[in-house]
């Protein structure tokens, strides 16, 4: 398909387009009341005003980010040298890894006079474990912390959002194993998991080992289970005239089946990247061949910018909105009234300050009721304590009693003997005194 | 565009790069991003806000018009100069225009009444005040959870007519001037220049130039770029500065060539005449090429000021200015973060001072208790061994007793026994004798 590849004549075309369409463009409808349209008397020169923004951002340079997600071995690499015509960094890794790690490299290029910040992201260790059911949580990690980068940046108080290097994930291409049938339940799971949060581009890697009619009933296999679990791939834009036919039917030979190869083989007189087998030659830019020609196309060429905007746009506010929703911002308080910014900040500051103290207040009070309870529990034991002593003393006491009445006893009982035998003695000495007598009246006494 | 060079410079590991220039066939086809960009920028078109600052009588309206080639000042819709005001109004007319495919929707601002009182002090209060409220618009829209497509109606650039007196900057001029250069991107004009011969023009931008730099105002300045053309144009654009400026809405015929001017007895001052006035210069400065930048000036420099003030103003309120200087590079939210993680650490701390503090006082208290307890203990256990030893005490004497007792009693018994024999013996004697 021959786009218009000179930009003079393809800016034209843009812009007749616009000129001749009835289609009012987003300022056109955003003006809508308050805003009269007036015709001008001739040529003001502000048509150049696409210009100064296009030459601006060329000073300024471009920057993208690939994340290629596929099981080890799907040719992620080799892709990614094919599509940027060189070759990346990185050996081939083995098949061991014990979890997912996310791997990401920058580079310069330059075509033209256009330079583009390159970082290429790779998932090694993809669907290499035995149990995968966390493999994707690195991949959303990674993701996310790219987002949260940002929005702390754009948070600051001083920040330099003009020169801040987007590190936010464009693109996310993920690589589908060349089986045939469907596809894997692990690559459903993490392209659900990655529909809300990045551009997917689901192609089929390793493509010449399907034939034909194979590779067809597989994307239509593909394409259904796509849409019957709900997974949002990314379609390409049809809203802008310039480029809405050749989208929609790009979109239509979605996913790519692709091939990569950085060698080159001679075909009649020319070198082309091609993969040679003994049954033939794979030629990477046939588009009979394979699609890679589309992907190129459609990944770099024609929607590469709307790849940003549909991330900067669509994903990363959804993410933020997310984020800020969880800490507790809201648009509007309860009576429905706009927040400022001011107030929120305040309100939030305030409320942060309140929180804190209270917890403080709740710490010292916890220690001031701990105090109170030991204090108590061990004035019981105290208590428990001299009560038993208390006991004690008393069992002592008895026992001293007792011991004082048995004394007392002994001691009647002494003197009463002593009684008796003094009075025996007495007796005893006046009857020895009264002789015979004595011992008569003793008898008597005796008797009596 | 070339069709193989491709040059790649990789990033090594000590964060240098190294440009490998490599020569292949082959092509990306990254370098139509521009042409994306310029696709995209097209269907949502632009939107430029443009303020006009002067006394009345100083052809603002008609340098608009002239401007825009349009008529946004009409009988329909009249400009600041036809309306009297009292006091200084700050007013927008937004309207939409098409050119070549291209959309603008264009704000004027205008500040009718500006200067034209006896008394003009504050008068550029409404000004700054409209401009500020424009910046807080767009925070505010900005810092909202829900963001939709943000409208940006901030003041990007703003022209001060000055009259052509000849002689220097007034000090109304001047004090705008010094209120407002950090706010909006200031382009000075000399109004109505063709009141002025070439000389004396060019003495007035000198003197002005010399004023202007005399109170460091800061005037819009254009971007360095490293193109020479582009810089030998700017260079010129720089020396002319400030723009003299003539307006006109009426079509004259000049030499065959219908052109924009002002007819008076002696000749046509042409409005487009290079050599008449620097109308086409402020043109296509202003539209053609660098309208660009001056929203990009706006929204990197005049409004992160603005933000950067307004938010450091709420989150620090009341705290020592001085220790926060080195924070602002946090957001807000990042700084909260880390109050309340430094607070977490604080209270682990207090709490386990407090726990220590507590554990000691109950150790005492419990070994005070323990003392007593045992105390108690060994005066019961004395106590005890006192009673036991009176027992024993008692008990030695009691058997001495039954001892001592047994024995009397034995011996008692002997006497008895003695006494009864005794007596037994009297008694058969006695019966013995009776007989």
């Amino acid at each position: 398909m021959q786009l218009p590849l000179l930009t003079e004549s393809s800016r034209c075309f843009v812009l007749q387009l616009a000129a001749t369409t009835m289609a009012s463009t987003e300022i056109a409808r955003q003006a809508g009341e308050g805003a009269r349209a007036v015709p001008l008397a001739g040529h003001v020169g502000f048509d150049s005003m696409p210009d100064q923004l296009v030459n601006k951002s060329v000073n300024h340079g471009f920057c993208f980010n690939i994340l290629c997600v596929g099981e080890t071995g799907l040719g992620k690499s080799t892709l990614m040298d094919t599509l940027f015509n060189t070759k990346f960094e990185g050996e081939p890794t083995q098949h061991n890894q014990p979890g997912v790690t996310l791997k990401s490299n920058t580079y310069e290029l330059q075509e033209s006079n256009v330079r583009l910040k390159l970082t290429v992201v790779n998932t090694v260790g993809f669907g290499d474990q035995i149990n995968k059911e966390d493999s994707y949580k690195s991949i959303v990690e990674f993701i996310d912390a790219q987002f949260e980068a940002y929005l702390q940046e754009e948070l600051k108080i001083k920040r330099t959002l003009h020169s801040y290097h987007d590190t936010r994930i464009h693109a996310c291409l993920y690589f589908i194993a060349p089986t045939g049938h469907s596809l894997k339940s692990l690559d459903l799971v993490t392209m659900k998991k990655l529909d809300s949060k990045v551009n997917i581009i689901p192609i089929v890697a390793k493509s010449d080992a399907i034939s034909k009619s194979e590779l067809a009933k597989f994307k239509i296999k593909i394409t259904s289970e796509l849409v019957s679990n709900g997974v949002q791939i990314y379609q390409f834009p049809t809203d802008d005239e310039s480029v809405a036919e050749i989208n929609s039917t790009m979109n239509s030979h979605l996913p790519f089946a692709v091939v990569g190869s950085t060698e080159e083989v001679k075909i009649g007189n020319k070198m082309v990247k091609a993969r040679q087998y003994p049954w033939g030659t794979v030629q990477v830019e046939n588009e009979n061949h394979c699609d890679f020609v589309k992907l190129r196309e459609m990944l770099i060429r024609v929607n590469m910018e709307d790849l940003r905007e549909q991330t900067h746009t669509r994903h990363y506010e959804l993410y933020r909105r997310c984020k800020l929703e969880e800490m507790g911002f809201k648009d509007t308080d309860p009576d429905s009234k706009p927040f400022s910014l001011q107030e929120t900040y305040e309100a939030k500051r305030n409320e942060f300050m309140g929180e804190l103290q209270k917890k403080e207040e709740e710490m010292r009070q916890m220690f001031v009721q701990r105090v109170k309870e030991k204090e108590a529990e061990l004035k019981e034991a105290e208590k428990e304590l001299h009560e038993k002593f208390d006991r004690l003393k008393k069992l002592h006491q008895d026992e001293k009693k007792k011991l004082e009445d048995k004394k007392k006893s002994l001691d009647d009982e002494l003197n009463m003997f002593k009684q008796k035998k003094t009075a025996a003695e007495l007796l005893y000495n006046q009857a020895q005194q009264a002789g015979g007598s004595t011992t008569l009246k003793r008898d008597k006494e005796r008797k009596n | 565009m070339s069709s193989g060079e491709i040059l790649v410079s990789e990033a090594d590991g000590n964060g240098g790069i190294m440009a490998q220039p490599k020569n292949l066939e082959g092509y990306v086809g990254f370098a139509n991003l521009p042409n994306q960009v310029y696709r995209k920028s097209v269907k949502r078109g632009f939107e430029f806000t443009l303020m006009v600052v002067g006394e009345s009588g100083l052809g603002k309206s008609t340098l608009i018009n002239s401007l825009f080639l349009t008529d946004l000042y009409s009988p329909e819709y009249p400009g600041p100069s036809h309306r009297i005001k009292k006091t200084v109004q700050v007013e927008q007319s937004k309207v939409l225009v098409k050119e070549g495919g291209v959309h603008l929707l264009l704000t004027i601002v205008d500040t009718p009444g500006f200067g034209d009182a006896v008394d003009n002090s504050n008068c550029w209060q409404p000004v700054i005040d409209y401009i500020d409220s424009k910046f807080e618009d767009y925070l505010n829209a900005e810092s909202r959870v829900n963001r939709r497509q943000m409208p940006d109606s901030r003041v990007q650039c703003c022209l001060y007519f000055i009259a052509p007196s000849g002689h220097g900057l007034k000090p109304l001029d001047i004090e705008f001037m010094k209120r407002l250069h950090e706010k909006v991107n200031i382009i000075p004009l000399i109004a109505k220049a063709d009141t002025m011969t070439p000389e004396e023009c060019q003495q007035f931008k000198n003197q002005i130039m010399k004023e202007i730099q005399e109170h460091k105002i800061k005037i819009y300045e254009f971007p360095e770029t490293e193109d020479e053309e582009e810089m030998k144009l700017v260079r010129r654009i720089k020396d002319r500065l400030p723009l003299a400026v003539v307006g006109s809405n009426t079509i004259i015929e000049v030499n065959g060539k219908r052109v924009r001017g002002r007819q008076y007895p002696w000749g046509v001052a042409e409005v487009e005449n290079g050599e008449h006035c620097d109308f086409t210069i402020l043109r296509n400065m202003l539209i053609r090429t660098h309208m660009q930048d001056l929203k990009d000036v706006t929204n990197n420099v005049h409004y992160e000021n603005y933000r950067s003030r307004k938010l450091a103003a709420v989150t620090y309120n009341g705290m020592d200015n001085n220790k926060n200087k080195g924070q602002l590079t946090k957001s807000p939210l990042a700084q909260m973060e880390e109050e309340r993680r430094d607070h977490v650490s604080k209270m682990k701390k207090m709490e386990q001072e407090m726990e220590q503090v507590f554990e000691m006082k109950v150790k005492e208290k419990l070994m005070k208790l323990r003392d007593s307890e045992a105390e108690l203990q060994r005066r019961h256990e004395q106590m005890k061994k006192n009673l036991e030893a009176q027992h024993r005490e008692l008990e030695e004497r009691r058997r001495q007793h039954d001892e001592e007792k047994a024995g009397w009693e034995a011996q008692q018994r002997i006497l008895e026994q003695q006494k009864l024999d005794a007596s037994r013996t009297l008694e058969k004697n006695k019966k013995k004798k009776i007989f």
